[in-house]
């Protein structure tokens, strides 16, 4: 299946990109998605704080399969306000 | 009114649209801009958010604070790319008969905003900037 992963502040500048789609197997989960993105980003494997993750627009366990999921995004620790 | 926007708030139309016949006070919070963090000089702000989903949470709390306080309103706006020292990032206005729940949501929508809406503010200093990264959820 196709997923679309974006990646936001600190990690979009890590990966040099906001987004990229991939073709992942049905059985993927987040955690598997976010090792896959580190092995295609090195500058992802320093991560120290592990991101949030969120599937579809709502936030996501590390275990969520991303199964019918169009879209995962990797976020930093958010700093709004 | 539950929005992001590149442009600087207009306060009293925030407040304003939450504010309704039926409703005895409107409390109102501004986040601006300092122009100091960690004893170091701010030039100035640069704000991203995922902005879908970013709009879909703050409409979530506002509807929690409705549930939680028993207020009739909440207006949400967030500014988004940068924004200069002394102008607010982000406007909060709920509305209530009394103004004791309006005080204690318009808190709660403040807390619960900066712990759980997808938006990264980057400070800009002489020389350099860094995204600041919040202290998780």
């Amino acid at each position: 299946m196709i997923v679309r992963i974006l990646y936001f502040a600190s990690l979009k500048d890590r990966v040099g990109a906001s987004e990229e789609t991939l073709e992942v197997p049905e059985s993927c989960d987040v955690a598997a998605l976010w090792a896959l993105a580190q092995e295609r980003h090195p500058r992802l494997r320093d991560v120290t704080t592990r991101p949030l993750a969120a599937c579809d627009m709502t936030y996501a366990a590390w275990d969520r399969s991303v199964a019918g999921v169009e879209e995962v995004a990797f976020l930093p620790p958010v700093s709004g306000g | 009114m539950i929005c992001l926007q590149a442009n600087p708030i207009d306060t009293a139309a925030v407040a304003a649209a939450a504010g309704g016949d039926g409703d005895g006070a409107v409390s109102v919070f501004l986040g601006t801009v300092r122009n100091v963090s960690v004893g170091q000089r701010v030039l100035f702000l640069e704000y991203e958010a995922y902005a879908s989903m970013a709009e879909r949470e703050m409409e979530r709390i506002a509807a929690e604070a409705i549930v939680r306080f028993g207020v009739t309103k909440v207006a949400i706006v967030h500014r988004i790319g940068r924004v200069e020292i002394g102008e607010a990032s982000v406007a909060i206005a709920v509305a209530a008969p009394h103004r004791a729940p309006a005080m204690e949501a318009c808190r709660f929508v403040i807390d619960t905003l900066k712990t759980s809406v997808p938006i990264w503010k980057r400070e800009h200093f002489e020389g350099g900037s860094v995204w600041v990264e919040g202290a998780g959820r």
